[in-house]
This record gives structure tokens, sequence and C-alpha cells, in this order.
């Protein structure tokens, strides 16, 4: 395995997403939508932060927000102490969607270079920052492939690894292993878990599956529909425990996808059918 | 056509199947390839086959039900044999001394039409796509322009191709007298441009929203966008587009230069010996000929295109 990217600077006191009192309302043929409703959420530097929730509860939205793809109707959003278009257009962070949305035309190495190309980096450094994400998400042997003749794990892997390219110290995951199975996507977890240790990268991850946020994250955010909203943040850091498959069987990761579900259920009282399929 | 190009998806699909790190089965897409030359061959036989069948089977003077002649002659007048179509073609133009063989003839006054219709068709190109970009561009463009380029195609500029050549002749650019030739260039691409248009524009507005919200995330300007991301999702829309263009392009030389009485091409040739027919049935199918090849040198010059551009084709396999 390369060395880990030497990413994180000094020790610095900003936040890497500060959202603070966030509103977001989406004017819709049937009247105004509140998406999210007074929503306030950290995430320091290098820590790993799920949104988890049932559909609807604005947990994608907020990542929207936070990526600048969209705006927040009202409140303030901070990357790294910046306006999020800011952040933007500065490269701070690196973005994943459930789809990987690679471009067909391009091989895996092309894929993952495609961000450097935009922003004119030359052709040695790029072939070197290639060659390094593929190796760190084991796809050196693919690297000359199309997305067509990859699996969706492995398209995924290269989404990931052009999400890296920049070494961003931020990584927005939108419910990357969202359209895996079940296997691949355990498979992916424990990747990523390393991937974000190996970066040092901060990681907002979206995701529906109970046992993958809590599996990944330092913190679980649990969030509500009808208005979206911020329920409960549920502590998961398992210390000096290894993110690995001993992990998966070990009862502080059962505890914890325990005390996730009682937070996703409690306030909605079995009053929500939306809530109840994620039992 | 639609065989060839249905082709390499079935083939795609199965190495996709079979594994991640099987290699691409080389020897299929050769064997289908050669499937389909072999189907084109089968074609041509059967034409000829049912041309010589009805000669030799059907009477002198036709099918005549009610007074009417439902099947034409069998006459060699009417209907020469195949093979004295081709043995035609190696005999000289006229019966006068030094005269080249008609397939000469046929050949060089192809080669003429060709080189007007690849004109018409850049032309028609250089057009269609500067329109698609404004249109993909501003959304009000498209609304202004679309409709008045689907209503340029309802206008029959083949019927009015002898005022465009009395529009040319009066205009003289630095110099430069405008050529009769250029009429027709003209006229070809008009018929041209219209499926680039349209082709280009549905290829450039192809690009998921997820691809688009991915460039604006990298802070891609406009120009980059179009480069690494509209371009090259239009491929798969513009190579159809284009091959239509091409045979736009072919079709509106040929009837140009009948309509404008420009020597030279295939066009005017094919009148010319089409009025010889009756001393000299056969000749009036060189032209024909060659403006069959004319078509086919159009569209296997698009083909050789497609292939150039095979990788940009992969979105069509993917979807």
């Amino acid at each position: 395995m390369s060395a880990p990217t030497p990413t994180t600077e000094a020790p610095t006191t900003t936040a890497a997403v500060s959202v603070t009192d966030v509103t977001k309302t989406f004017a819709t043929a049937a009247g105004e939508v509140q998406a999210l409703t007074a929503v306030d959420l950290t995430v320091a530097p290098g820590e790993f932060v799920s949104l988890i929730g049932p559909s609807g509860c604005g947990k994608s939205t907020l990542l929207r927000l936070i990526a600048d793809l969209d705006t927040a109707s009202s409140g303030r959003i901070e990357v790294f102490g910046k306006d999020p278009s800011r952040a933007r257009r500065d490269q701070d962070y690196g973005i994943a969607f459930q789809q990987a949305g690679l471009l067909p035309w391009r091989t895996v190495a092309a894929n993952i270079a495609l961000p450097l190309e935009i922003h004119g980096i030359g052709a040695a450094e790029r072939r070197a920052r290639v060659t390094e994400l593929t190796e760190m998400v084991g796809l050196t042997d693919f690297a000359d492939r199309y997305p067509d003749q990859l699996s969706g794990g492995m398209q995924q892997r290269v989404a990931i690894a052009r999400a890296l390219a920049e070494q961003p110290r931020l990584l927005l995951l939108d419910e990357p292993f969202g359209a895996l199975d079940e296997m691949t996507r355990e498979r992916m977890q424990t990747e990523l878990a390393r991937i974000a240790t190996e970066t040092g990268a901060a990681v907002v991850f979206v995701t529906h599956s109970i046992p993958e946020a809590v599996f990944l994250s330092d913190r679980v955010v649990v969030m509500s529909p009808r208005p979206g909203r911020i329920t409960a943040v549920v502590d998961v850091s398992f210390g000096a425990t290894r993110r690995d498959e001993a992990l998966r069987e070990a009862s502080v990761f059962f505890d914890s996808v325990t005390a996730v579900r009682a937070a996703l259920h409690g306030e909605t009282d079995g009053e929500r059918a939306a809530t109840r399929e994620m039992r | 056509m639609t065989r060839a190009d249905a082709a390499p998806d079935v083939v795609t699909a199965a190495a996709r199947s079979t594994s991640v790190t099987a290699t691409r089965p080389a020897g299929r897409g050769g064997r289908r390839r050669g499937a389909a030359w072999l189907w084109g061959v089968v074609g041509v036989a059967a034409v000829i086959l049912l041309w010589e069948g009805y000669k030799l089977l059907a009477p002198e003077d036709g099918v005549i039900v009610a007074d009417v002649r439902i099947l034409p002659r069998t006459t060699d007048l009417a209907m020469p044999h195949v093979w004295d179509m081709v043995v035609r073609l190696a005999e000289p133009v006229t019966r006068q001394d030094g005269s080249p063989p008609l397939w000469t003839a046929v050949a060089l006054a192809a080669l003429t039409t060709l080189g007007i219709a690849a004109a018409g068709w850049l032309v028609g190109l250089v057009v269609g796509m500067a329109l698609a970009l404004v249109m993909q561009r501003w959304r009000l463009a498209e609304w202004g322009l679309l409709p008045w380029i689907i209503l340029s195609q309802t206008v029959p500029l083949i019927a009015f191709a002898p005022i465009v050549r009395s529009w040319g002749s009066r205009i003289e650019i630095a110099g430069a007298q405008w050529q009769d030739w250029m009429s027709v260039a003209v006229i070809a691409s008009y018929l041209a441009f219209f499926p680039i248009a349209v082709g280009a524009l549905r290829g450039l507005q192809s690009p998921e929203r997820l691809h688009a919200e991915l460039f604006h995330t990298y802070s891609a300007g406009y120009w980059q966008t179009l480069w690494r991301l509209r371009l090259p999702a239009a491929v798969p829309y513009l190579l159809p587009a284009l091959r239509l263009g091409a045979a736009n392009a072919v079709v509106g030389a040929v009837v140009a230069e009948v309509s404008t009485g420009l020597q030279g091409g295939i066009g005017r040739l094919l009148i010319q010996f089409a009025g010889q027919a009756s001393g000299d049935p056969a000749k009036a199918w060189g032209p024909i000929f060659g403006a069959v090849a004319l078509g086919l040198i159009a569209a296997g010059s698009i083909a050789l295109l497609g292939v150039i551009l095979k990788n940009y084709r992969r979105g069509e396999v993917t979807a």
C-alpha cells in the first residue's frame, strides 16, 4: 500500500463543515415544502459523520447544500471556514454519488484524472497521482479498462478515487454503496474505512443502512422527515478498535446498532410506515 | 445497415456478462462483420435473380390486367440483361475513335459530384453544429430557432435551384467569381445541415444531470464542460445524424446538378444517358451504378468515422 497522503496539515481549529440553523424550502406545484428545518451540525477535520434517516428526511439535501449544488434558504454553512461556493471553487471537497457517474468513453485512469485535467495539472503529475489512487482503491490492473467492463463495485471504487484526486480534506458521499449487493457493500465499507484513515479526510456520508453507518462513523446523525431535521446524534467511536471484519461481530458494534435504531424509531413511535421499513 | 449497427451491442453485452477479467472476444466481432457482408452479397444476388428471372419468365409485353400494364415489358430495350449493363461499362462511351470506356466517364462524374457533396456536407456540418451549440447554450435560442429549422425543410429548395444559381452568379467575393458548383454545394448543404443540427442538439443535451453536477463541483467552465462532457457525449447521436446528412448531401447534389444543369457531375450524366436509352439501353445504367457507389462511399466514410470514434460510443452500451 502506498504511503498515506499527507493531507493532514497543522492541527486547525476550523471545522471541516459547520452548519448553523439552516433551513431549506423547495417551491413545488403543491406549495412550499420544508426540506430542512433549523439544522445544526459540525464536522471536525478528519471526522467520519454519517447522515441517516428515512426517505425525505433531507439528508441528501443537506449534503447538496454543503457541496454548493443547492443554496440554503436561510442559515449559514461553512466549509473549512469558507462559503460553500468558495470551497467548491477551491476544490476543498471531493464528491461521489449513488451512481458512479463515470464517463463511459474514458478509461479508469482517464476518469480518475478528469478533475486534474480540468484544473490544468501537468501530465506527469497527473500520471503519478492516478497511479497512486488506482493502487489505493485496488484497481491497478484495471487502469486501462472502460467503465462498461467493470462491475458496479469497481465503478464505485473509481468514483471514490476520482473524488480523492484533488487530495481534498473533505469527502462528501451520497449513498455511494446504495446500488451494490450486500457482500460487495461490506467489502467496500472496509476499504472506505481504510481510505478515510489513510487520507485523514473528513467524511460526510449519507446512507439508509444502520450497520453501514455504525461500522464507518465516528458519529451517526439521525434525521427525521416532514420537516427534515436532526433528531439525535449517536456517538459510535470504538476507541482503538480497528474497523475491520472482526468489528462486525463485536458486541460494541451491535450495541451501537441498537442505539442508532432506537434513535431512529424513538421519535416517530411507529406512526410512519417509512421508518418501519428500516427495521 | 441496422444489422451491422446492432451487432456491436450484442458483442459487448456478451463480453460484459462473461466476467470483468475476460478479454473481449475478438473473433466474434469479426465473424459477425463477415456475416453482415455475406448477407449484403446475398441481397444483391437476390435482386439480380429477381430481375433476370422475371425477364426470363414474364411475357415480352409485360403483365397486363384490364388494359393496364401492372408489370413492365421484358424486352432488352426496357430491361437490359444485368451482364449487358456490366459489359457496357467497359465499352467506350461513344463510337468515336479514342472514346474512353464508360466506367471512367462515370467514375469521373461520380468523383466530381462526391467533391461537391462533400463541400456541401462540410458546410452543413459547420452550420448544423453552430446552430446546435447556440440552441444548447441558450434555451431561448432553442425556442426561437428550432421551429424555423424544421420549417426550412418544408421549403423545396431543389425546386428553386435555378434561382439559387442566378443569385449566386451575382455574388463576387474578393474578386473570386461565384462558381456554378458552389450553388449545387449550397443546396446540398441546405439538406445536410438539418439532421446534423437536430442530432447534435440532442447529443449536446444528452449528459445526465449527475454528470453536469459533477462538472459543476469541479468548477469547470462552459468550454471545459463542452469539450470534456457535451461533445464526447454527443458522438453517439452525431454519427447517425452525420450519416443522414451525408446521404442528404449526395441526393441534394445530384438533384441540384440536374436542376441547375451543371455539367460534369453524375446528375447530368444520368439525364444525358437516359436520353440515349432507346438506342443504347444498357448505357443508362452506368451512371445509376455510379450514383449507388456514391451513396455507399458517403455512408462508408461515416462508418469509418464511427470506427475511429468507437470509444465514444460506449455510452450506447452502458446506458
